[in-house]
């Protein structure tokens, strides 16, 4: 239902990623508690005993998001997404036989459309309007034989609670929570929305998701310039592209492009499923497998072959309208399977975790320059190279140069001095406990586990992965400091405040899009 | 489930569909309801001990000994809607201020430092109707915690360099609250509802924030420190050491003083179309607004299943009708709200592209004043109960969660059973009982339309509501003649 985006965490004070450690007996006692299978077919599942109260909560973890988006899809792992919802061939419909029927006419519809709108040279409109209203009656004529919300209805009169997906340019997640009776039919709607989707309803769904788009990138300034900001940095990796989709794009989407999306990533070996709650692993798993070997095998998608290629030219971008300013900047870093992935996380912690943080302390505290001023990464995503941001919001009467200017006298520091012992044994102590506490919620648990397994191929990391945090030296963010924030190696992005007449006409201005 | 196999599946659909075509009604085989549903696992949730000192302090304990940690929170009456008009913001500045300040033993800064190094946290914050100083540690560092806890409940310092830095955050959200659509539309649609002086919705200004003092700070700790405290504990401690604890901090304290009970009026909104020009959005955010409950009203639990058919989930008549079927909007949804010691507000919310503004807020009237026109069905209550009932649990389903809730029934006063007795009325719930709740609580003609959008996009325009004049509200910023922030950077 939602896109993921980091950069409001980040406006909103947040941590832009949790990083967790513990020592060697907690993971102990998860191994006690955790059962881990593989099926067949590649799908991991992994059940979690936490017996407190008569609940689970599970996420369903797919390792696609809309970085696999294709060339002129972009949107198009987030539009599936919510397809996931509307769903199946026995869920959802009156009659599937003759609504199938009726859903390829309504593909064929779109596609005359579609052909027509696309032409360069002669496009017809007289025709484009025939096709538009045949497109129309083929919808219409489809939702005959649709009960609308059906698999979310049933999911929430059997008490789903925290209903939702999300998806990131990384990965798409669903996710809820259910009283343990409902286990065996959280586990026919889960398995079977993954196996066995229908494309119900897609041309209304796409409108949705275009509102969502309105909605979090268009009308919102931090949004437009996240959007800005990632597309400047990024030249040749889909890291630079709109996730939600460029309106152009994701108002052109079809059902077909969603279904190939489904075909190819949405197999065995691409989802992990995580449980946690009161489920018993030797009553649990042989049920769980029966549903869950519905999911086809199909071979793991091959790797993306993109590599952003090094920066070498400081890039920035400035946006001069109306609302007030904001001043953002990125260098890139390489992906979280890195040696030095703590290192950055350690940075990150010491410039901007809490009011002991030094970004707080100079820009707000000291100098009285900012209201808000954080550095954090991997932003837009951490499965491939991304950027180490730093931002800052001003004081009304402070600009964007002046967040600049204190941002980086902090990053010298840091090239040129060590961090206090004190500081760096901190990182330590609140990672270590920062773990601890994210172990009491299932769906939190569910979640990193599902994660952790997909991106490490062993959920113990979520655990182990502190032995790396312990290993960081003072040295260590010196050296990748120097590395890493180096003005060839930047983009910034910043809004100026601008008077009404002086203000470019935002995007928002001119609707994009096709329909 | 494996009974049905895919071909026996389509097989059966076909030849019903043979016999009696065109039957759309009857839906195919629902293999979801055979799944057995087993008996739900015994549950007793875990209720904190309460204590009630003779001077009236409440003290909740509730031990969870799963992870090595202890959290606390002392809870005092009084907040925002309590505050002067004049120096509208103070008590977000003192929730601020309290803790950056620190103690006469310790500044804010130094307790920062030591917290931190020990992956630990103390902090206070000002509300509408309460302020609170809460904290959590591992559980070794918890006896340290505590009195550092302790020492600023009882000896805080408000110091003027933190006020004023406190000022300047305040000050930045005020200079940036016109940035954000659906900051607006929340804003001043409760303005609708309230009346934009009153202690619910009046907003903090530069020059009320301004003219807020560290006496002001001082006068409000010590005159709210003698409320009646509600104090919590929990997670991995000791009771009886805790208990004694808490007595020797608590015990001697005079009788507590209660606040002074409130007298508020509240009219709801002047019925009529609003008007914000934003000229940076492509999206309208219309807003339905109108007077919403009490907690105390005695229709709460039929006013509660009325919420769930309107705007609650997938299958309610907002999100199937405007989302669904139309395809207006990604963001639907709305109801009552229930305040426990006030009216709250009615509101409906839709999010829809700027061509589509009138539209949609048409289909939206249209489904409110279908909750007095279009009768509820056996159907509706039936599923609304089941959405409600079928997750009841998640109320409950943590020993923080059980706390918290009983904390919030003993500060407002209600019976520490509400849960129970809500639950029960909920499950006793009757088509009739909506349907005489709709026409007695649901008054379309009494609502106000707040639309914050682009009117150049806006077509048709918002005449086409057929509501009558279309008023326009000023949001302009008031700059005081001096800005507060700017004054104090040299």
């Amino acid at each position: 239902m939602q896109i993921r985006l980091r950069t409001a965490a980040f406006f909103l004070g947040l941590a832009a990623m949790a990083l967790y450690g513990a020592q060697a007996q907690d993971l102990k006692s998860f191994e006690q508690k955790i059962t881990t299978k593989v099926l067949p077919n590649g799908l991991t599942l992994i059940l979690c005993e936490r017996p407190d109260a008569p609940v689970f909560s599970y996420t369903t973890f797919i390792d696609a998001g809309d970085v696999n988006d294709p060339s002129g899809e972009s949107g198009l792992a987030h539009m599936f997404e919510h397809l996931a919802f509307k769903g199946t061939s026995q869920i959802g419909t009156t009659d599937y036989a003759a609504e199938k029927v009726a859903l390829a006419k309504v593909e064929d519809a779109n596609d005359a459309y579609e052909a027509e709108y696309l032409k360069a040279v002669g496009r017809d409109e007289n025709k484009l309007a025939e096709l538009k209203k045949a497109f129309l009656a083929a919808q219409a004529e489809a939702e005959k034989f649709v009960v609308p919300n059906q698999f979310t209805d049933v999911a929430e009169r059997n008490g789903a609670e925290g209903l939702n997906a999300a998806t990131g340019l990384d990965d798409t997640s669903y996710f809820w929570s259910m009283p343990e009776n409902r286990l065996e039919l959280w586990a026919w709607l889960e398995s079977g929305r993954l196996s066995d989707v229908v494309p119900r309803e897609f041309y209304k769904e796409r409108n949705v998701v275009i509102e969502e788009r309105r909605m979090r990138t268009d009308s919102n300034p931090e949004g437009r310039l996240f959007e800005q900001f990632a597309a400047t940095a990024y030249v040749a990796h889909n890291y630079g592209r709109s996730g939600i989709g460029w309106p152009s794009e994701v108002s052109q989407i079809n059902a077909t492009e969603a279904m190939e999306f489904h075909k190819k990533y949405y197999v065995g070996a691409n989802i992990v499923v995580a449980v946690v709650g009161d489920v018993k692993a030797s009553e649990a798993m042989p049920m769980l497998e029966k549903y869950f070997s519905k999911v086809p095998a199909g071979p793991r998608p091959e790797e993306m072959t993109t590599v952003e290629p090094k920066q070498f030219a400081e890039k920035s971008v400035v946006i001069r309208e109306q609302t007030q300013p904001i001043y953002i900047e990125g260098y890139h870093r390489p992906d979280y399977h890195d040696p030095d992935d703590s290192v950055y996380d350690a940075i990150s912690d010491i410039l901007s975790n809490g009011r002991v943080s030094r970004l707080y302390r100079s820009l707000v505290r000291d100098q009285q320059i900012a209201a808000i001023a954080e550095g954090f990464s991997p932003f837009p995503g951490d499965k491939y190279p991304g950027l180490f941001v730093f931002g800052a919001i001003p004081l009304p009467g402070h600009t964007p140069a002046e967040m600049r200017d204190g941002i980086h006298k902090q990053i010298e520091k840091l090239r040129t001095a060590d961090v206090s012992d004190e500081e760096l044994q901190m990182y330590k102590t609140r990672t270590r406990a920062d773990l601890l506490r994210g172990l009491a919620d299932n769906q939190g648990l569910a979640n990193d586990l599902a994660e952790y397994q997909t991106r490490y191929g062993d959920w113990r990391e979520l655990f182990q992965q502190l032995d790396r945090v312990d290993k960081v030296t003072k040295a260590d963010i010196r050296r990748v400091a120097n590395k890493v924030f180096v003005a060839s190696n930047r983009t910034s992005a910043e809004i100026d405040t601008a008077a009404p007449e002086a203000a470019a006409k935002a995007p928002a201005a001119k609707d994009g899009g096709a329909q | 489930m494996k009974s049905l196999s895919m071909k026996n599946f389509f097989g059966i659909t076909l030849a019903l569909a043979a016999i009696a075509p065109g039957a759309l009604s009857a839906q195919q085989e629902k293999p979801w309801e055979k799944i057995p549903i087993p008996k739900l696992h015994q549950f007793k949730p875990q209720e904190p001990e309460r204590i009630e000192l003779k001077n009236g302090i409440v003290i909740f304990l509730q031990e969870d000994h799963e992870l090595p940690f202890v959290s606390g929170s002392v809870l005092i009456p009084g907040g925002s809607r309590d505050e002067d008009a004049a120096r509208t913001g103070m008590v977000g500045l003192y929730g601020q201020t309290w803790r950056t300040s620190g103690t006469a033993k310790m500044d804010g800064d130094a307790m920062d430092d030591l917290l931190e190094a020990k992956a630990a946290h103390i902090e206070t914050e000002g509300g509408e109707d309460s302020t609170v100083l809460a904290w959590d540690s591992l559980k070794g560092d918890a006896d340290q915690v505590f009195s550092l806890a302790m020492d600023l409940l009882f000896h805080p310092k408000f110091s003027v360099e933190k006020l004023a830095l406190a000022q300047q955050q305040e000050a930045t959200g005020i200079v940036r609250r016109n940035d954000d659509e659906s900051g607006i539309a929340d804003r001043e649609s409760s303005k609708l509802v309230y009346g934009a002086n009153s202690p619910y919705t009046r907003e903090p200004e530069l020059s009320t924030i301004g003219a807020v003092t560290v006496d002001d700070l001082k006068a409000w700790h010590n005159r709210t420190i003698h409320g009646r405290l509600i104090i919590a504990i929990s997670g991995d401690f000791d009771a009886a050491a805790t208990e004694a604890r808490l007595r020797a901090a608590f015990e001697a304290l005079p009788p507590v003083v209660p606040e002074p009970a409130r007298h508020d009026v509240f009219a709801g909104p002047t019925p009529g179309v609003y008007f914000i020009q934003k000229s940076d959005v492509n999206q309208s955010n219309v807003q339905i607004v109108g007077l919403g409950m009490d907690r105390r009203n005695p229709d709460l639990a039929t006013l509660s299943v009325m919420n769930e058919i309107l705007g609650g989930g997938f299958a309610s008549r907002l999100f199937q009708k405007i989302r669904t079927e139309l395809g207006l909007a990604y963001e639907v949804g709305g109801g009552f709200g229930f305040a426990y010691d006030h009216p709250a507000s009615f509101r409906v919310v839709a999010l829809t592209q700027s061509a589509f503004t009138v539209e949609t807020t048409k289909q939206a009237l249209s489904e409110i004043a279908g909750l007095t026109t279009r009768p509820f069905t056996q159907e509706e209550l039936d599923r609304a109960k089941d959405n409600i009932l079928n997750s009841f649990l998640f109320r409950y389903d943590t020993r923080d969660k059980v706390l918290a809730e009983r904390v919030r029934l003993d500060f407002y006063g209600y019976p520490a059973n509400y849960l129970e007795t809500y639950k029960a009325a909920l499950e006793k719930v009757t088509v009739a009982d909506l349907n005489a709740a709709a026409k007695k609580y649901v008054h379309p003609d009494k609502l106000a339309v707040l639309v914050v959008g682009d009117s150049a996009q806006i077509k048709p325009g918002l005449d086409d509501l057929k509501l009558g004049p279309v008023h326009s509200i000023d949001i302009t910023i008031p700059q005081p003649k001096q800005a507060p922030a700017a004054e104090k950077n040299q």
